[in-house]
This record gives structure tokens, C-alpha cells and sequence, in this order.
């Protein structure tokens, strides 16, 4: 609680990260589509820890195999720090998507430096990709793009 | 918790491996990293040239534990030995990092008695004829046994001479040895064989080193192994550094590229061991030393042998 005053505080202060990230899930031409898990986290670009801001998966399904079993294959994603988060997290935890472009709101907390925006995608019976924008705040756009599980991945200032 | 694994146990037991040998005993997860504590592993065991190739011989699974995080023991499930593989389960059913596998000691060699020679923890299977084939690896057991023997046939002269050693004079354990044997030759041998599984975050509560024999204490987290970032090892015997050591690092899979991409390390100053992957696979690394400080008082030798799989993913 305490912590998110202080977060709080934070955004009131530097207002300088206020910005969108564009997600795009690709269409992927196979007989047996299934739509990807999805993570995105921000990584400090000197290291530290990594924050999480989107996590895309099959939030509803329970039981003995449940949703989250197959977290653990959006494998950079959960040795970053994903295995730490408990689920599902508010403002983060989300179910998965069709393909299509998807906006996440970048925290509005960020305190100036230099990051890496991270998003990666891992699909039931295909493949699983990485892509890595460096991004600076106070923001200015940066773009990158996927080949294969992911399409154009965009910040833009808000 | 480690006392419990010392076993006193015949020589054919123990899932030694060592660079010597030409088979390779290893131990192949189906997971090392998993999401939650509903799930289980499932573990090819065998020995072979190439590591986690089946193609060879099953390992003797019976001494094979699991270390949970939280200090007890997880359950050995569903075993079954096949022709060239043993396979087991164990549920992860508690979060952090478990170590499974097996750790051995064993102390085995020969002595007189009366002027006849002895054998200390020696297989007494194939009615005295020569005992290497078992012995190999570890993994050999029935199915290495040559059957020649049997028949009253001449035994096979496949293995270097050892002294013939009649059958009635094996005992199983030094405990065994009778008063008045003299000529003692004893071989203590300690070996670990394992690999590591971690369900949610990694955990270190099973990485302080007992400082007896030969131990791998982690430094990265031994699930967090990715291609393109070295992973760091740390050897240390009777709780000293190990400095100087070969150790043996083999990616699986060879059948699927040209390169062997095995690479012997020496440890540094400190004991650590840095690894550069050359891909991203299922790594088998594997080290082994003799001295002459070996625990039981009767044994002139040590022989410390370690081995771990480790699961490299790209990153």
C-alpha cells in the first residue's frame, strides 16, 4: 500500500513516461491455430529487476491442467521474474488474443533512464519468439518487429 | 540428510561415471523448469557413449532420490527398466529448486586371508568370471552380464586381468571383512549423478555444501542456464575449492549436427567452472578425482566422481 503511494507520488512528479505500447499478434496461416501467450515486461537497460505490464493467457482454464501451467514456456519471460508474480495481477493478467494490434499503456511511473521494452509470444503447436525495443524515458517512439509469433511492436508517446 | 544416502553397497550398484569409462551413466528430465506443483518429471536413466542417446544400457535406478526443497525426500514413482533405459517419476509437488539422483558411497577392492585373496563388494554374478563388464558404468547389470559363463563355457578374456577371485571369497561390505585379513587394497568411491528441477522460483536451500567429498555448489541457478549467458559452477572438495579440475561438458543430440560441441573446462583458482554454451541442448557434465583421504579408515584411496545434466535453453 505504502509502496503505491509512494508510486503514486512518483507518477504526480515525473509525468514523462506517459506512453502506449502497440502489440501486434500476427495471423498465422496453420490448420490448428491456437492464440498465443503473451508477455511484456520492462527491464532496466543496466540491469535490475523487470516489471511486468501484459501478460496474455488462458486465464479461465482450471483444474488439473490449468492456464497457467504453460507460463513457464514464455521461458525468458518467467526466469525474468515472471515465476515471482502471483496470478492473476491486476492491470496485467489478461486473456489471450486474436490476432490483431493491442495497446498497453506504459506505467506512468517510470523513472527517467534507459530501458528495454521486452514482448514475447509462445503458440500451442508453433513457435515462440522474442522481440526487444530499447526505449528511452522520458519516451520518444521506438518501433521493432517480430518474424514469426509476432508482428510490429511500437511505444509511442502519448 | 546426506548420511542417509551414504550406502555401503556392492560395486555394481553404483552409478558411477567417469570420463574413463567409455559409457556415459545420465539421467535425462523431461522438465527442469515447471509453472506450478501440479506436475511431475518423468526421467530417462541409462548409460551410453553418447549422452542421452539410448542405445546401450539401462541404469540401475534403486539408489535414485529426490531432494525437495524443504529438506524431505520426494518419492521415486512408476519405475521400469527397458532394454537400453530405466525410466522413474517424481511429482514436484513443493515449489523451489530439488536435486535428484543418486549419491553413492561405496568402498570395494581385495585382501588375503590365509594367503587366499578376497574381494571386497565385488558382483558375485557369472560364477567368478570377470566382473568388469557389470562394473561399467554402473549401468550395466543384467543385462551387461556376459552369458558365457553360465554354460561352463571358457570365459571370455574381454577385460584386463584382474585376479581370479573365487566366488566364496566376495564379502559385501568392509563391515564384512573377516579379523586377521591382511593385504588390504581398498578403493573408497563416493559419486553423485543428478540433475536439477525447479517449480516457481529457484531456491538454494539444498546448496550448502556439506564440505565432505566432492560437491557442485551452483552459482548461476542451475535451472537458469541460457544459451548466451555462461553458466558458472563451483567445485569444492572436503569444502575446499576445487582448483584445477577437467570437467566434461557434452551437449545431447549429436545425431542432429555435426559438431560434438564437448568441451573439457578446468575449473579456476576458486573452484568455479565457466561455461560457455555452444547451443542451446541438455548438457551432461561430469567430473572425477582420486586422492588418498578417503573416509573409511581400511581404504588407501578416494575416487570422487560428480555428474549433473543441466538444460541449456536458447535464449
Amino acid at each position: 500500500m505504502r509502496n503505491s503511494l509512494v508510486l503514486i507520488a512518483g507518477a504526480l512528479a515525473s509525468p514523462a513516461a506517459a506512453g502506449t505500447v502497440t502489440v501486434t499478434v500476427p495471423r498465422v496461416a496453420v490448420a490448428e491455430y491456437h492464440r498465443p501467450y503473451v508477455a511484456a515486461w520492462l527491464e532496466p537497460a543496466g540491469g535490475g529487476a523487470a516489471r511486468t505490464i501484459a501478460l496474455w493467457y488462458d486465464l479461465k482454464k482450471r483444474g488439473k491442467e490449468p492456464g497457467t501451467k504453460w507460463l513457464a514456456d514464455l521461458r525468458t519471460w518467467w526466469r525474468k521474474g515472471g515465476r515471482n508474480l502471483s496470478l492473476p495481477a491486476d492491470g496485467v493478467s489478461g486473456a489471450t488474443r486474436a490476432p490483431g494490434a493491442y495497446r498497453i499503456p506504459l506505467p506512468a511511473d517510470l523513472r527517467p533512464g534507459a530501458y528495454v521494452l521486452h514482448v514475447e509470444a509462445a503458440r500451442e503447436n508453433g513457435g515462440r519468439e522474442l522481440v526487444s525495443v530499447p526505449i528511452a524515458v522520458p519516451l520518444r517512439n521506438a518501433a521493432g518487429a517480430g518474424r514469426t509469433e509476432l508482428g510490429a511492436v511500437s511505444v509511442t508517446v502519448r | 540428510m546426506l548420511k542417509k544416502t551414504i550406502l555401503l553397497a556392492a560395486a555394481a550398484m553404483c552409478a558411477v561415471a567417469s570420463p574413463a569409462f567409455a559409457h556415459r551413466a545420465w539421467l535425462l528430465p523431461s522438465a527442469t523448469t515447471l509453472a506450478n506443483t501440479s506436475q511431475s518429471v518423468t526421467v530417462d536413466a541409462g548409460a551410453s557413449t553418447e549422452p542421452f542417446n539410448a542405445d546401450h544400457a539401462p541404469m540401475n535406478v534403486d539408489t535414485v532420490q529426490a531432494w525437495a526443497p524443504d529438506g524431505t525426500m520426494g518419492k521415486i514413482e512408476n519405475v521400469s527398466r527397458g532394454r537400453y533405459r530405466s525410466t522413474f517419476d517424481v511429482a514436484i509437488d513443493k515449489p523451489g529448486t530439488w536435486r535428484i539422483g543418486t549419491a553413492t558411497t561405496t568402498v570395494s577392492g581385495t585382501f588375503k586371508l590365509n594367503g587366499e585373496p578376497w574381494a571386497v563388494g565385488r558382483a558375485r554374478r557369472g560364477g567368478g568370471g570377470a566382473p568388469g563388464a557389470g562394473g561399467m558404468g554402473g549401468a550395466g547389470g543384467p543385462a551387461a552380464a556376459k552369458p558365457a559363463a553360465a554354460g561352463g563355457a571358457v570365459p571370455a578374456p574381454a577385460n584386463p586381468p584382474r585376479p581370479r577371485i573365487d566366488p566364496s571369497h566376495v564379502v559385501a561390505t568392509v563391515a564384512d571383512i573377516p579379523a586377521g585379513a591382511t593385504d588390504l587394497a581398498l578403493t573408497e568411491s563416493q559419486s553423485r549423478n543428478e540433475f536439477f528441477v525447479t517449480a516457481g522460483a529457484p531456491t538454494d536451500t539444498l546448496f550448502k555444501p556439506a564440505n565432505k567429498g566432492l560437491e557442485m555448489v551452483p552459482v548461476t541457478p542451475p535451472t537458469d542456464l541460457v544459451a548466451n549467458e555462461p553458466g558458472k559452477f563451483r567445485f569444492l572438495v572436503d569444502g575446499k575449492p576445487a582448483a584445477g579440475l577437467k570437467v566434461e561438458v557434452v551437449p545431447g543430440g549429436q545425431r542432429f549436427r555435426d559438431a560434438e560441441h564437448a568441451q573439457e573446462l578446468t575449473t579456476d583458482a576458486d573452484g568455479v567452472l565457466t561455461v560457455a554454451w555452444p547451443i542451446a541442448a541438455y548438457y551432461w557434465l561430469s567430473t572425477d578425482l582420486t586422492d588418498d583421504k578417503p573416509g573409511e579408515a581400511k581404504a588407501a584411496k578416494r575416487r570422487l566422481s560428480y555428474t549433473a545434466t543441466v538444460e541449456v535453453v536458447a535464449p
